[in-house]
């Protein structure tokens, strides 16, 4: 492999099963187009003993079952897989170059009892409430990582200006679908949990769906537009994902 | 056929060996916390390896069958009885429909599996029988049992019922026969209280203090009245970084020993989340987790170091233990 190769990434191992890829030190969309690339290339290609993998703001941690991975003892499993994967990296940098990133639109109301926080948020940051949705819309959101919840996006690219610190007092419940803002962060809700976030307005699409074949509606690697819609639009989205 | 759940016990749910390929999705692997125990309870009961078993921790659940049932009851010793008689682990029991199996006092470990042959008629969700608690699916209705619950079981496998032939005829009174033979404990890891856990460096352990990289080797930790199947909070020295170091999150496994700013450490289990961004300084080796899901809050543990190498081969050598073992019940139920 060449000396430029090597510089792009480097593997640990995480435990005697899973061997974590990590590309650059920093969280920017070059970096997470790496991960892409080799995340998706993985799960299309896997090799002997692969339990499956988790791609992050600059990692892609590769789990596997050394007992398989080895040929049931006859290989070393950590050189083995290690072996596999810096081939695969070259690979999937070839092949990964040039896809585009899926875009996936969510539709958010921003009214009234959607968007508790909305007022604060405005508040805050010097700006109407209208200014704060048509920021918050404009903006071009990447899903850098799927985690702390099912189906919960870590998101990037949000307008500097909007950020706002979490709530002093978290709510103990937060309606499944909401969408809010924290620090220089903004999130959406796949479920209902306590949390401290601002919330700014509400999506009638269901993030997480046990039953559904991606049971995740958001992907690491996609991109986010959100879109306003009215509080009657809601209802009727509402009603049609969640099968009525 | 089924079970009739007279007394949930302190947290009773079915787990199988995890939900994989969905960490990627947020959603975590949950399982048996003691892969060891539960694989072998499966053995035992003639299953393949990825059926459902009963998870039942420290105060056991009361439990009656409403059928003639093959059962094998592994991991902790709760004091568990057939109808008021001491049933032994580690090996098939042939249970007569009205029995009723009931716990006492924890003796040793913290958790116990137990199998029926055939499995428990449940839906897979997301390619798994296992409870996720947090998100409430998988398992029974995605929760602990519950009182008057009635856990739907299917037949025996033709395996199970061959390991029994050569014992039917007479229960000698009892409603119940055992199996005369168990595996060799040599092949069970080394289940003991307050035991020393081997693992290797965590990917951030050279971040640590000098200080803090000896003590994890030399000091001991108390499991916290605050652990639980996401993760045992340690008590004991605390532990810190050489300077504050803001880490981008990644993923974390079962096994990681991850430590907040206060310093105290937390290892991961079963359900613990995808990821995380605390430094993490130790991972315990996979075959040593079985030992650790055994240990019960206010018990103390300490750690080795080994080498990737060692605890690879380590597994490498557990997996031919269980595939002889494996190999050993195939040969009882042939003859």
């Amino acid at each position: 492999m060449k000396q430029k190769d090597m510089q792009l990434f480097r593997l640990y191992p995480l435990g005697d099963s899973a061997i974590t890829v990590q590309f650059g030190d920093s969280i920017d969309e070059a970096t997470h187009t790496k991960v892409r690339a080799f995340s998706t290339y993985l799960d299309r290609h896997p090799f002997t003993g692969f339990r499956e993998q988790v791609p992050a703001f600059n990692t892609v941690t590769v789990y596997y079952d050394p007992w398989q991975a080895s040929e049931r003892g006859f290989y070393n499993p950590y050189t083995r897989v290690t072996d596999q994967l810096q081939h695969m990296l070259k690979v999937a940098r070839e092949n990964g170059k040039g896809t585009k990133p899926r875009v996936v639109e969510i539709p958010v109301c921003y009214n009234g009892s959607f968007g508790p926080d909305l007022e604060y948020v405005a508040r805050h940051t010097k700006l109407t409430p209208q200014e704060v949705i048509a920021s918050h819309v404009r903006g071009k959101y990447q899903v850098y990582m799927i985690g702390f919840a099912p189906g919960f996006p870590y998101l990037g690219g949000m307008a500097k200006k909007l950020a706002t610190p979490r709530k002093q007092n978290p709510r103990p419940r937060i309606p499944a679908g909401s969408v809010g803002i924290a620090g220089g962060q903004t999130g959406i809700y796949p479920i209902e949990t306590p949390g401290g976030w601002q919330l700014i307005g509400r999506t009638p699409l269901r993030l997480f769906d046990p039953d559904r074949e991606q049971p995740s509606l958001l992907q690491a690697g996609d991109q986010v537009k959100f879109v306003a819609i009215s509080e009657k639009e809601y209802w009727q989205r509402k009603e049609k994902s969640h099968g009525a | 056929m089924g079970l009739e759940i007279i007394k949930p016990g302190l947290l009773t749910t079915l787990q199988d060996k995890g939900r994989y390929g969905h960490q990627k999705e947020g959603i975590i692997t949950s399982g048996a916390m003691d892969t060891f125990a539960s694989r072998v309870a499966n053995m035992l009961a003639g299953n393949p390896e990825h059926e459902a078993v009963l998870e039942i921790t420290l105060i056991g659940p009361t439990i009656r069958f409403t059928e003639d049932q093959l059962i094998a009851l592994t991991g902790a010793d709760l004091s568990a009885e057939l109808n008021g008689e001491k049933l032994r682990l580690w090996r098939p029991y042939f249970v007569k429909s009205g029995s009723i199996l009931s716990f006492g006092a924890p003796q040793s470990g913290c958790r116990a599996y137990m199998a029926v042959s055939g499995g428990f008629d449940i839906p897979q969700v997301m390619g798994s029988y296992a409870t996720y608690l947090q998100a409430g699916i998988g398992g029974y209705q995605g929760r602990a049992l519950q009182a008057s619950d009635f856990i739907p079981c299917n037949s025996p496998t033709a395996t199970g019922i061959a390991l029994f032939s050569q014992a039917t005829g007479t229960t000698d009174g009892h409603d119940y026969l055992a199996a005369t033979w168990t595996p060799d404990p040599q092949f069970y890891p080394n289940y003991k209280p307050n035991p020393t856990l081997r693992a290797i460096k965590g990917p951030e352990f050279e971040l640590f203090s000098d200080t803090s990289q000896e003590q994890i080797w030399v000091e001991r930790f108390q499991v916290s009245s605050q652990s639980d199947r996401m993760g045992y909070r340690l008590q004991g020295v605390s532990l810190y970084l050489n300077e504050a170091t803001e880490l981008i999150s990644t993923a974390v496994t079962f096994g990681t020993v991850q430590v907040p700013p206060e310093g105290k450490p937390i290892v991961l289990m079963a359900d613990h989340q995808t990821t995380g961004g605390y430094p993490r300084i130790l991972q315990v080796i996979s075959v040593d987790l079985p030992i650790l899901a055994q240990v019960a809050p206010g018990q103390t543990i300490a750690f080795e170091e080994v080498s990737l190498e060692e605890a690879q081969q380590l597994y490498i050598r557990q997996e031919q233990n269980l595939t002889q073992l494996a190999h050993a019940i195939h040969l009882k139920h042939s003859k």
